[in-house]
């Protein structure tokens, strides 16, 4: 359960919309079901204490939001941002896609979002209501009943190996700025590399062969800013599931996976929004584990401004051949 | 019957300024390397996009392999050092989808070099050789 409360946050925009500090919120409000937050503008005192939810399934990063809605909207805009958003919220400011000026970023602290797949799994079926609170969740279902979860079992996947509790970026904050804490991210792609070149293939054959190019990966994604993207282009030949092959869906996620490279933050949105559970993140953090190792460590997001990996170079850098053995711990 | 051993399809993509010279030396010289080979010429190593790279292969490659100037001597003082994180990074990923290895390869060959061409040349169709057909990262669509 998070230790905010929609009260708290409520408050907050309220003053500052009062103020005029800001003339809208990005925020969440409820969906269909009480687990599918939606990210939505709220423009109003009024509309904000009739819609406005703050709850375990608020994961959405909203600093992709910020480039659409900065042009549209006429002053500034308020956005809660939990610490993991806003190295993203640095990572865009970094690559000038949207102005600084039109934002009021209130940090906010994050005990870790719940994955509602994950609790689907440990619940069943047939999720009627999910209640926070204090120790755990509670489901109803409609199959099982009532089912207790503890929070540290169901929490998404990001969460559960956070990289950060630190607030890069913020004009205001509810709560500590926080501390980059210890992380065992790494540990399961280390699982893949440590695997057999045939092994690897068929996890990754299983894996992406479920994918059904939906792009939600891409979209979400906020490093895939671009107005044109590749996968747009009717003549790419990866614009839609090829059912032949498997060549495709390799296609999409090597080159997805490498746009990315030294931009992605590691925010884990791609792997919570994929509807196949793909674990996307495995790709994306093979190449920061990668970029660690060759370059030297390199948070993306963590300052604005940093000159990321792949545009950059030592003349002393590792050669290719060289670099794929060291890759996967032959000689590192 | 005798079926053939289907012989390897190499695509090698030569910068202009180094390679693709080293490569016409290595044919002045009359130097041998196999015929599989098929040069596209670059104006430099870092125009390759990880796309063409994926391209290659999906069109039949059974190696791609990519020469540029040495470190220092690109034509454009700095494209090829780009090129080597890019191409570190791209073959790191490729190997951890479980692609062999040895059908890619990043080697520098500077004008001068004719005979280095034709021996990196005829080395790597014998590993990619000995690999047999792209099987991983085939498009059944494009065979013909
Ligand atoms: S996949 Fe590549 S081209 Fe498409 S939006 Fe992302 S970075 Fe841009
Ligand atoms: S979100 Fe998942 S299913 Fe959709 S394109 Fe991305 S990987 Fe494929
Ligand atoms: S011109 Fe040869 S690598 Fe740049």
């Amino acid at each position: 359960m998070q230790k905010i409360s929609r009260e708290t946050l409520i408050e907050k925009a309220k003053e500052l919309l009062q103020n005029g500090t800001v003339s809208s919120v990005l925020g969440w409000k409820a969906g269909e079901f009480s687990y599918d937050v939606t990210p939505a503008t709220f423009n109003s005192v009024e509309e904000l204490e009739k819609d406005f939810v703050y709850n375990d399934f608020c994961g959405a990063n909203f600093s992709k939001y910020l480039v659409k809605a900065t042009i549209k909207a006429e002053g500034k805009i308020l956005v809660f941002l939990k610490p993991c958003d806003t190295y993203s919220f640095n990572q865009l400011l970094t690559e000038h896609r949207f102005n600084r000026e039109k934002v009021y970023v209130v940090g906010i602290p994050c005990e870790g979002m719940v994955d509602v797949e994950a609790i689907r799994k440990a619940a069943g079926e047939g999720i009627v209501s999910v209640e926070c609170t204090n120790d755990g969740l509670v489901v109803d279902t409609l199959y099982n009943g009532k089912v207790k979860l503890a929070e540290q079992d169901v929490l998404l996947e990001r969460c559960k190996v956070c990289k950060s509790k630190k607030h890069v970026a913020y004009d205001e904050l509810l709560g500590d700025e926080g501390e980059v804490i210890e992380s065992k991210r790494f540990d399961e792609v280390e699982r893949l590399e440590k695997m057999t070149p045939d092994e690897r293939f068929a996890f990754w054959q299983r894996e992406l062969s479920r994918c059904i190019r939906c792009n939600a990966c891409r979209d979400i994604c906020p490093a895939c800013t671009c107005e044109q993207c590749v996968f747009n282009n009717p003549k790419s030949g990866v614009e839609n599931k090829a059912a032949a092959n498997s060549f495709e869906e390799k296609m999409f996620h090597i080159i997805r996976a490498f746009h990315v490279v030294g931009r992605c933050t590691d925010c884990g949105e791609c792997s919570r929004v994929c509807p196949q559970n793909i674990p996307l993140h495995l790709l994306n953090r093979k190449f920061i584990k990668d970029i660690d190792n060759f370059y030297g460590e390199y948070q993306a997001g963590a300052e604005v401004g940093s000159r990321a990996p792949l545009v950059n170079y030592t003349t002393d850098d590792i050669e290719a051949s060289d670099a794929v053995r060291k890759g996967d711990g032959e000689n590192a | 019957m005798q079926i053939e051993n289907k012989k390897p399809l190499i695509v090698a993509f030569c910068c202009n300024w180094c390679s693709y010279a080293g490569a016409d030396l290595a044919g002045n010289n009359r130097l041998n390397y196999p015929a599989e080979v098929k040069i596209i010429r670059v104006p430099c190593s870092c125009r390759v996009n990880p796309m063409f790279i994926l391209r290659a292969f999906q069109r039949g490659a059974d190696g791609v392999i990519l020469c540029g100037c040495h470190p220092g001597d690109c034509h454009y003082t700095s494209g090829n050092y780009y090129t080597r994180r890019r191409m570190a990074l791209l073959f790191s990923m490729l190997d951890y989808l479980g692609i062999e290895r040895d059908r890619t390869r990043v080697e520098w060959v500077s004008a001068a070099e004719g005979a280095k061409f034709a021996a990196t040349m005829n080395d790597f169709v014998e590993k990619v050789t000995a690999l047999g057909e792209n099987k991983r990262l085939e498009d059944l669509r494009c065979k013909k």
